[in-house]
């Protein structure tokens, strides 16, 4: 037990001493970070004012333009657009909205110059301030109490509630929750095995397998790498976690602080706009954490990620046992094992929009294919989607699983690791299990 | 007292017999001598006294009880034929890795990797990766992690392998001190030369079985071929050699190299020199080589010379677990 001890440190020490370690723990998380971060910015990004020139020669909207987030609206009288047309931008516009002499109902000829690109944003809220204009004065005219017409429509959202608890659902949150942790499943699934596989190659190409083989039993030294380096991911994981919790508890501060501040002093209107926007997807991300049940998410997802790892890194192990100096035998030995991770991602991508479905089930019950296609229907609630049974037959066959291949790749690699020169199939790898020793 | 004893030893693999019915004894404190071309079953037998393998049978007996890998493990270094370190690894940390699988406490370890360093005059590299090393620096590590815990049995599969000549004389006067200090030691190899200078006992494979064994003066004096060299002051002539007492082998400049005629004595040989007044100047005996004896066995049971470059033999065999 104190030399796998042993083995397991020196694993775990050289990896996490290395500098692509560091890299790759805080670049993964950044990326992740930026991928939500950016679109909001860019959403939210409204330091740059906008002002837009309005001509109105049908004299429908005197002033009616309310001014939108950085969006400013003058309203030009006794200006002739044939010169102003070309003129806006000298006097500091962004465009100019034009509103010939109008039929009310048939307008046609308004238009907007500008120079850019107005932008979707601008592009929809000038249309729709336009439209409801129009369609108050059609209101008016056709002798419509506009406030009665609005006591008519109907604006509410349906609640979908999911599972026993009533906790509030969202679909949507769900799939992103469970397709994001079914990737992230297979991602390691790859990686760490390609990299128990690599470990494995070099100690057998430099020689020192045997060596060590004197000291230690195969299957110590087999385990020992895989527990290592199951202990690098795990303290990574560990990192991203905390790095998140860290992220949730900052950030609202330093928001709510801002938005306070800006409201105090009565800034203009631009600033509390851009925070109240982020208050907005602040209270989006607080729903979408709310609607999952993140125990069970994250107690499920670091069961799936230790048993898919320790089923699939033993058979990793042991590829890595049989290869000889050629890497290219490497590529065709891994095919048998990367072919049902591959297959394992593809009924992870289908199960997550039908996590009910056959296919789903099945994927979730088979420890080849499970810990993807199990981390894609979790977060659609458990014991709503996944009941109790599934779970526990699906991890209980996951347990029984990697006993197994753990069990096969160490029969595979005590011989395979002694074995030099010489290229060795499948074929006759798997021979060395039914032998009996 | 034998450290090791052997008995009606085998393992077979898949397709043929890599050892078969060999039985052998190995005195505490000898330098023994593992010989036998590529493929007879050397590495198969060293990885079953080293543990690495099951036999199929028979006993090996450590120290007078039966080997127990578990234990005994850490009473033998040892530095196989196909050896390596990690490259990436630093060189001060991967003598303590491997110091400290041999069952050593980390202070201890740390104490002979000193012991070891100084003695090498190797102190600088203990910071240098392994891949910086030069490959005769690399066996020089190597060789001091296998001896690092002060292994009982010493076992050194091809040892002088890729060693420049002052490397390798510095290693077997290493061999030669830890032998004095009562390290019993295997070794293993087909270049004879160095069998003669270093062993005290020899066993003789081929083909997974056991040819011969026994002292290496013992051995020499059952092979020889009643062979002697005479020097002369002048040479004598023809006529002067005629005698059923022996006869002539090889000539050379004032000297000849003569077989004992069977119910001759050596006295008889140097009678009827001294009768012909022929000044003798030399007169000694001339025993074979173990590269002679080796070939000579070798080639009279399998009826050809051994082929020198096979391929190392296939290991299809389970090991402990």
């Amino acid at each position: 037990m104190n030399k796998i001890w042993l083995i397991i440190k020196r694993e775990f020490i050289t990896r996490v001493k290395k500098r692509t370690f560091l890299i790759v723990t805080l670049m993964v998380p950044l990326f992740f970070a930026a991928m939500i971060v950016v679109p909001i910015l860019i959403a939210t990004n409204t330091k740059e004012e906008k002002r837009i020139a309005v001509i109105d020669d049908s004299h429908l909207f005197n002033n009616r333009f309310p001014d939108d987030k950085g969006v400013y609206y003058k309203y030009l009288v006794n200006t002739n657009i044939d010169t102003f047309q070309h003129k806006y931008a000298d006097y500091g516009y962004a465009g100019l909205l034009y509103i010939p002499e109008l039929d009310i109902d048939r307008p046609a000829g308004i238009t907007y110059y500008s120079n850019a690109q107005p932008g979707l944003s601008v592009e929809s809220k000038l249309t729709r301030r336009v439209n409801d204009l129009i369609e108050e004065e059609r209101l008016k005219k056709a002798n419509i109490d506009a406030a009665q017409l609005k006591a008519v429509k109907s604006d509410i959202t349906i609640d979908f509630q999911t599972g026993e608890e009533g906790r509030k659902g969202s679909a949507a949150v769900a799939y992103g929750v469970g397709y994001a942790s079914g990737f992230i499943i297979y991602i390691i699934l790859m990686f760490f095995g390609m990299s128990v596989m690599r470990g494995v190659m070099e100690e057998k190409v430099s020689r020192i397998a045997e060596v060590m083989i004197s000291s230690v039993k195969p299957f110590q030294l087999m385990m020992g790498k895989i527990i290592g380096i199951a202990a690098v991911g795990l303290l990574q994981f560990l990192i991203w976690v905390a790095l998140i919790i860290c992220v949730q508890l900052i950030l609202p501060l330093f928001i709510s602080t801002d938005a306070v501040s800006a409201m105090n002093e009565g800034n203009t209107m631009m600033q509390s706009g851009s925070s109240a926007a982020m208050i907005e997807a602040m209270e989006k991300i607080q729903f979408i954490m709310g609607s999952i049940n993140w125990t069970a998410v994250i107690s499920c997802f670091v069961f799936y990620f230790l048993g898919g790892y320790l089923f699939y890194s033993a058979l990793f192990a042991a590829v890595g046992s049989l290869v000889n100096e050629d890497p290219t035998d490497a590529q065709a030995l891994t095919f048998p094992i990367t072919l049902p991770i591959i297959i394992g991602i593809m009924v992870m991508v289908s199960s997550v929009q039908n996590p009910s479905g056959n296919v789903a089930f099945w994927g979730s019950i088979i420890p080849f294919t499970s810990p993807m296609v199990m981390m894609a229907r979790i977060p659609y609630g458990v014991p709503g989607t996944v009941s109790y049974w599934e779970l526990a037959l699906s991890m209980s066959l996951l347990i029984i699983g990697f006993l197994f291949t753990t069990w096969m790749a160490g029969k595979i690699y005590r011989t395979g690791i002694l074995m030099y020169g010489k290229k060795i199939t499948w074929k006759e790898a798997l021979k060395w299990v039914t032998r009996k020793s | 007292m034998n450290l090791i004893e052997i008995r009606h030893l085998r393992k077979d693999y898949a397709t043929h017999k890599a050892v078969d019915d060999i039985s052998f004894v190995i005195p505490k404190g000898s330098i023994f001598g593992l010989l036998g071309p590529n493929g007879a079953g050397k590495t198969t037998l060293l990885r079953m006294i080293t543990g690495i393998f099951y036999p199929d049978s028979g006993d090996i007996l450590f120290n007078g009880r039966p080997f127990d890998p578990h234990t005994d493990i850490h009473s033998i270094g040892y530095m196989p034929e196909e050896r390596g370190l990690y490259k990436k690894m630093k060189v001060g940390e991967q003598a303590l890795y491997l110091a400290q699988l041999k069952g050593m406490s980390e202070r201890d370890a740390k104490a002979r990797i000193k012991y070891w360093f100084d003695k090498f005059e190797i102190n600088s590299w203990y910071n240098k990766k392994v891949e910086e090393l030069s490959k005769g620096m690399q066996q020089k590590v190597q060789f001091i992690s296998t001896v690092m815990h002060n292994p009982d049995l010493l076992i050194l599969d091809e040892p002088f392998s890729g060693l420049d000549p002052i490397n390798a004389n510095l290693i077997k006067q290493e061999i030669f001190d830890l032998s004095k200090n009562g390290t019993t030691i295997i070794f293993s190899t087909h270049r004879m030369e160095q069998v003669e200078e270093i062993c005290d006992r020899i066993v003789l494979v081929n083909q997974g079985k056991k040819l011969l064994d026994g002292e290496v003066k013992q051995i020499k004096q059952d092979f020889k071929q009643h062979l002697y060299r005479v020097g002369f002051g002048v040479m004598p002539n023809f006529a002067q050699v005629a005698t059923y007492h022996f006869s002539i082998v090889n000539t050379e400049p004032l000297a000849y190299t003569v077989k004992l005629s069977e119910g001759s004595t050596t006295n008889d040989i140097l009678a009827h020199f001294i009768n012909h007044n022929i000044p003798i100047t030399s007169f000694h005996e001339i025993l074979p080589s173990i590269n002679e004896v080796f070939i000579q066995q070798v080639t009279s049971i399998t009826g050809h010379a051994p082929q020198s470059a096979t391929a190392n033999e296939p290991a299809v065999a389970s090991s402990n677990s």
